[in-house]
């Protein structure tokens, strides 16, 4: 681990303030596991309408243990609820929504993301089976794709990159990154620096980074609350 | 006219070695679990299966490449809970697998169902995944040409279903099967209640009849998840 894992964000905190930019209103697609954390910080008075690839637009949160209705999914296969203004529909109009630009957000994770905002998070080149599912679409035609991630790997390497070395997800699709140190923007083919969290300074930030990080304009202090609810 | 069938034996009994074979569902939600059963029981081999997914556990997809029925698998996501099965086939090298992006298979199958032999999409542009296939710009923008997909059969799974083969689904269980009833010669759908004509109200048929040549009732289908929980084995 880096010098700077002592000041990292928890996923939840990732989660809250990657909520904290969904505008009320907006169509957001969450990507399985980690991302789909977003849907819980969703800031009062502002109602994100969630689409996820299976074929709902509109769906509730988990439903209570037994209560599953295994008719009634989310893409991770998780069981999710009805509410009111639901709506189905198969998987070409999914994809029509998704691929048509009628999507505001798409939020998803990353093995990598390059300055460029080529993002790899599909394969991990190593032989294993591959498995796409629905990411190739979303990033290439959401209006805004972000990413969730840890700012390092687990073994302390920066997951910002100059360049992707892992087999490519989507070419320049990333707008925003928020990591467990900082916010992120890729901006004409660079990093632009937006938020880091107060506990590290610019020096230690950019010594775990794989590209420059640019300044543009004020660097605001990345401050979540201890337990986001 | 009656599509309707007496059973799921009669139904798939047309299925030959070979064959094409798009079976519906997103995971378990919305898989003709006793039509793919029934496929297992009448023997069918060297099939070629289209499926978002590789099967989970030892039920449904998964039963049929575990019983070395599936020479050929076209998907988006081969990864479940337990996708023992598949990833033993795949590494064993006895099951070839073609990773298509989800809405890409979704397009490529409606392509197929509505006559368009191919059509340009802006998804996987750039990765390896659009290696050697064509690429054009419109308006700025780059594009990959993908290429319908058909099916000599279609499995799939509906809620109601009239003796004309119009049908409905259930909630989330809509996903691939109304694509795939369109892209297939012969589509052959389980329906949990099969109605007489005027049964459904012609605004909520989801697939009009024409797509859909045999039909089988099953009142009380199974759902993989629950049978994975259970820990069920086919056969």
């Amino acid at each position: 681990m880096t010098e700077v894992s002592h000041a990292k964000l928890s996923n939840a905190q990732i989660a809250w303030r990657a909520a904290q930019d969904i505008e009320d209103g907006a169509y957001v697609n969450l990507g399985i596991g980690f991302p789909e954390m977003v849907a819980q910080f969703q800031p009062p008075g502002r109602q994100a309408i969630f689409h996820t690839e299976n074929g709902i637009l509109d769906f509730g949160a988990a439903p209570a243990r037994g209560e599953e209705d295994w008719d009634l999914i989310n893409a991770g296969k998780k069981a999710v609820t009805l509410k009111p203004g639901t709506a189905f529909f198969h998987h070409a109009d999914s994809f029509a929504m998704v691929r048509g630009g009628h999507l505001d957000v798409a939020i998803l994770g990353a093995y990598e993301v390059a300055q460029n905002g080529d993002l790899a998070n599909w394969s991990t080149g190593r032989g294993g089976i591959p498995a796409v599912g629905g990411a190739m679409d979303l990033v290439q035609s959401a209006k805004r794709v972000a990413v969730l991630t840890d700012h390092v790997t687990k073994d302390g390497m920066p997951k910002l990159v100059s360049e992707c070395t892992l087999p490519l997800t989507g070419v320049a699709c990333v707008t925003r990154i928020y990591t467990s140190l900082a916010v992120v923007d890729v901006v004409d083919g660079r990093f632009v620096l937006r938020e880091k969290v107060p506990a590290v300074t610019l020096e230690e930030l950019q010594s775990v980074t794989g590209a420059p990080l640019h300044i543009d304009g004020a660097v605001a202090d990345l401050i979540c609350p201890d337990e986001p609810a | 006219m009656d599509k309707t069938f007496p059973s799921l034996a009669d139904a798939v009994s047309v299925i030959p070695d070979g064959a094409t074979v798009m079976i519906g569902g997103f995971g378990g939600s919305g898989a003709p679990i006793e039509l793919i059963h029934a496929l297992i029981d009448q023997g069918a081999r060297h099939l070629t299966v289209i499926n978002n997914n590789a099967g989970n556990g030892h039920v449904g997809l998964a039963a049929l490449i575990e019983q070395g029925r599936v020479d050929k698998l076209i998907c988006s996501f081969p990864r479940s809970a337990d996708p023992t099965v598949f990833a033993e086939a795949y590494k064993a090298g006895r099951i070839e697998l073609e990773i298509v992006p989800q809405g890409t298979l979704a397009e490529r199958i409606r392509a197929g169902g509505a006559g368009i032999p191919a059509f340009y999409t802006p998804t996987a542009f750039g990765t390896q995944v659009a290696e050697g296939k064509p690429t054009e710009v419109f308006e700025g923008r780059s594009y990959v040409r993908e290429r319908w997909l058909k099916a000599d059969f279609a499995l799939i799974k509906g809620e109601l279903g009239d003796q004309h083969g119009n049908m409905t689904y259930r909630m989330a269980a809509r996903n691939f099967n109304p694509i795939m009833a369109t892209a297939a010669t012969t589509t052959i759908a389980q329906v949990s209640r099969i109605v007489p004509p005027g049964g459904i109200d012609p605004e909520h048929v989801v697939t009009p009849g024409i797509f859909v040549r045999r039909l089988v009732e099953v009142s009380a289908p199974s759902q993989e998840e629950e049978l994975n929980r259970a820990e069920a084995v086919y056969p």
